[in-house]
């Protein structure tokens, strides 16, 4: 009992560190993928290719004046910083980072990288907490009192609900062919082989899914909410020191953890064709860590390469795609799914 | 059974810790409020403040929302469906996946009603719904 609690935590923490690591490595590799895409330098002073400059700036932000400024609802204006950080440290504990190699530890057997290994609702938790993530949002828009943050809340908060359909219904069609919540089990049912992924079977849903993750994480192009040239800032206008970094490191985990879920829902997750049908042990677990980590990672690079390749969508045109285009689609991806399931294709 | 929940209450209870561990650590580490009364205004590009900041919404944010509640009940519904499914196509209940097609139609008129009525339409003219 006390040797699974004492895995679990282990676990837990491991993977939380890894995902708090990953934001100043996302910020490094955002700010010198945006300088190598415009032609200029990037930073590069602090440390080996401006490697440390992300920690200087989360060291420098933890002394800056941590100011509330007059008129705002000073209770809200603390916690919603602290909503935003908390939902995005809570909902990758359902992702499977690795195979279930069949590895003990101290006895107990470890069930993979996967904190939650067993938990039944498996997806359903992830897209139930993500999505309480518009609190922190509208929360912080409302209580700061100004302008640019009501706004920039607003916008987001009917953004993530319009997209949010997309997203969840385009995460049907995969349960729907897996019979399963349980995210391990979906990887298990792809196959190794690339055919049977879900981003080959299910194009349609896949494309979908990537649209509204883009949406969901209020990235370009869907940035409205923060849109620096008519908002300024949007909804953290007002927040300074580490509340500001708090929804900043926030936004960063989150971008890791939807790439993480489209690795696992429509990328064949931890699997290798090939290569780990023949693994088993330890070497099976470390292998398909490092493949699921590769994928991650490109999914992370395509995140920046687009913010920096495409124009910001105006509000009207935002709507109109998330409405009329995305939902319709993701309807017509289940209903395809539906029939080849019924013609015993999948 | 409730033993799966236990990760569950272990990372809401790290992740509280964290989140309070930011805002907690910025306000001791940083420095205090020390600058003057003017610094203390809501940020408006510079600018005097004009006006009140909290005003009235917009009345389609409210009209995507009570859309999103429709459609967001409806996927919710599907869920179940979704995981039975393989297993009941593999006893021949194939009868519920129509059923289930029926619902899906009823919901596509409404939806075909929403477009119509303008709820979708964020620009011109304004929403008749």
């Amino acid at each position: 009992m006390w040797a699974e609690l004492a895995v679990t935590a282990a676990k837990l923490l491991v993977v939380a560190t890894v995902l708090l690591t990953c934001v100043p490595i996302m910020v490094w590799v955002e700010r010198r993928g945006a300088a190598f895409i415009q032609d200029r330098l990037g930073p590069n002073r602090v440390g080996p290719m401006g490697l440390l400059q992300p920690v200087i700036d989360a060291v420098k932000l933890f002394f800056k004046e941590d100011l509330t400024p007059g008129g705002v609802n000073p209770i809200l204006y603390t916690l919603a910083p602290m909503v935003s950080m908390f939902v995005a440290l809570v909902t990758f504990i359902v992702i499977p980072f690795s195979a279930d190699a069949g590895v003990e530890v101290f006895g107990v057997p470890l069930k993979g990288i996967h904190v939650a290994p067993d938990l039944g609702v498996g997806v359903l938790y992830l897209l139930a907490i993500s999505s309480l993530g518009v609190y922190g949002i509208v929360l912080a828009g409302w209580s700061s009192n100004n302008k640019y943050s009501l706004l920039g809340g607003l916008r987001s908060s009917a953004q993530l609900l319009s997209y949010e359909l997309s997203l969840t219904m385009s995460v049907l069609g995969v349960v729907l062919v897996s019979g399963t919540l349980n995210l391990q089990e979906v990887i298990g049912r792809q196959g190794p082989e690339i055919w049977k992924w879900h981003a080959v079977t299910q194009p349609i849903g896949f494309i979908v899914f990537l649209v509204a993750a883009f949406a969901e994480t209020n990235r370009l192009p869907f940035d409205l909410a923060e849109a620096e040239t008519e908002l300024v800032a949007g909804y953290h206008v007002e927040y300074s020191s580490m509340r500001f970094a708090s929804f900043f490191m926030s936004e960063y985990i989150n971008i890791v953890t939807i790439s993480a879920l489209t690795v696992t829902l429509f990328l064949g997750g931890w699997q290798v064709p090939w290569l780990t049908a023949t693994l088993s042990g330890w070497p099976l677990l470390l292998v398909s860590a490092g493949a699921f980590a590769a994928k991650v990672a490109l999914l992370l690079w395509l995140f920046v390469w687009v913010r920096w390749s495409l124009p910001r969508f105006r509000y009207d045109q935002l709507m109109q795609l998330g409405w009329k285009g995305l939902l319709p689609l993701a309807a017509l991806n289940l209903l395809i799914v539906g029939m080849a399931m019924g013609q015993g294709w999948l | 059974m409730t033993a799966q929940y236990i990760p569950v209450i272990m990372a809401f209870t790290f992740a509280a810790v964290v989140a309070t561990t930011f805002v907690v650590a910025s306000k001791l580490l940083g420095r205090g409020q020390l600058q003057p009364q003017r610094k203390l205004e809501t940020y408006e590009s510079g600018m005097p403040l004009l006006d009140a900041s909290r005003k009235r919404v917009s009345v389609k944010f409210f009209v995507v929302a009570m859309v999103f509640i429709i459609f967001d009940l409806e996927v919710a519904f599907l869920f179940p469906v979704a995981v039975a499914a393989r297993g009941l196509l593999a006893e021949g209940n194939a009868i519920v996946l129509f059923e289930v097609l029926a619902f899906l139609l009823i919901l596509a008129i409404g939806y075909v009603y929403l477009w119509r009525a303008g709820a979708f339409d964020w620009a011109r003219g304004g929403s008749k719904a």
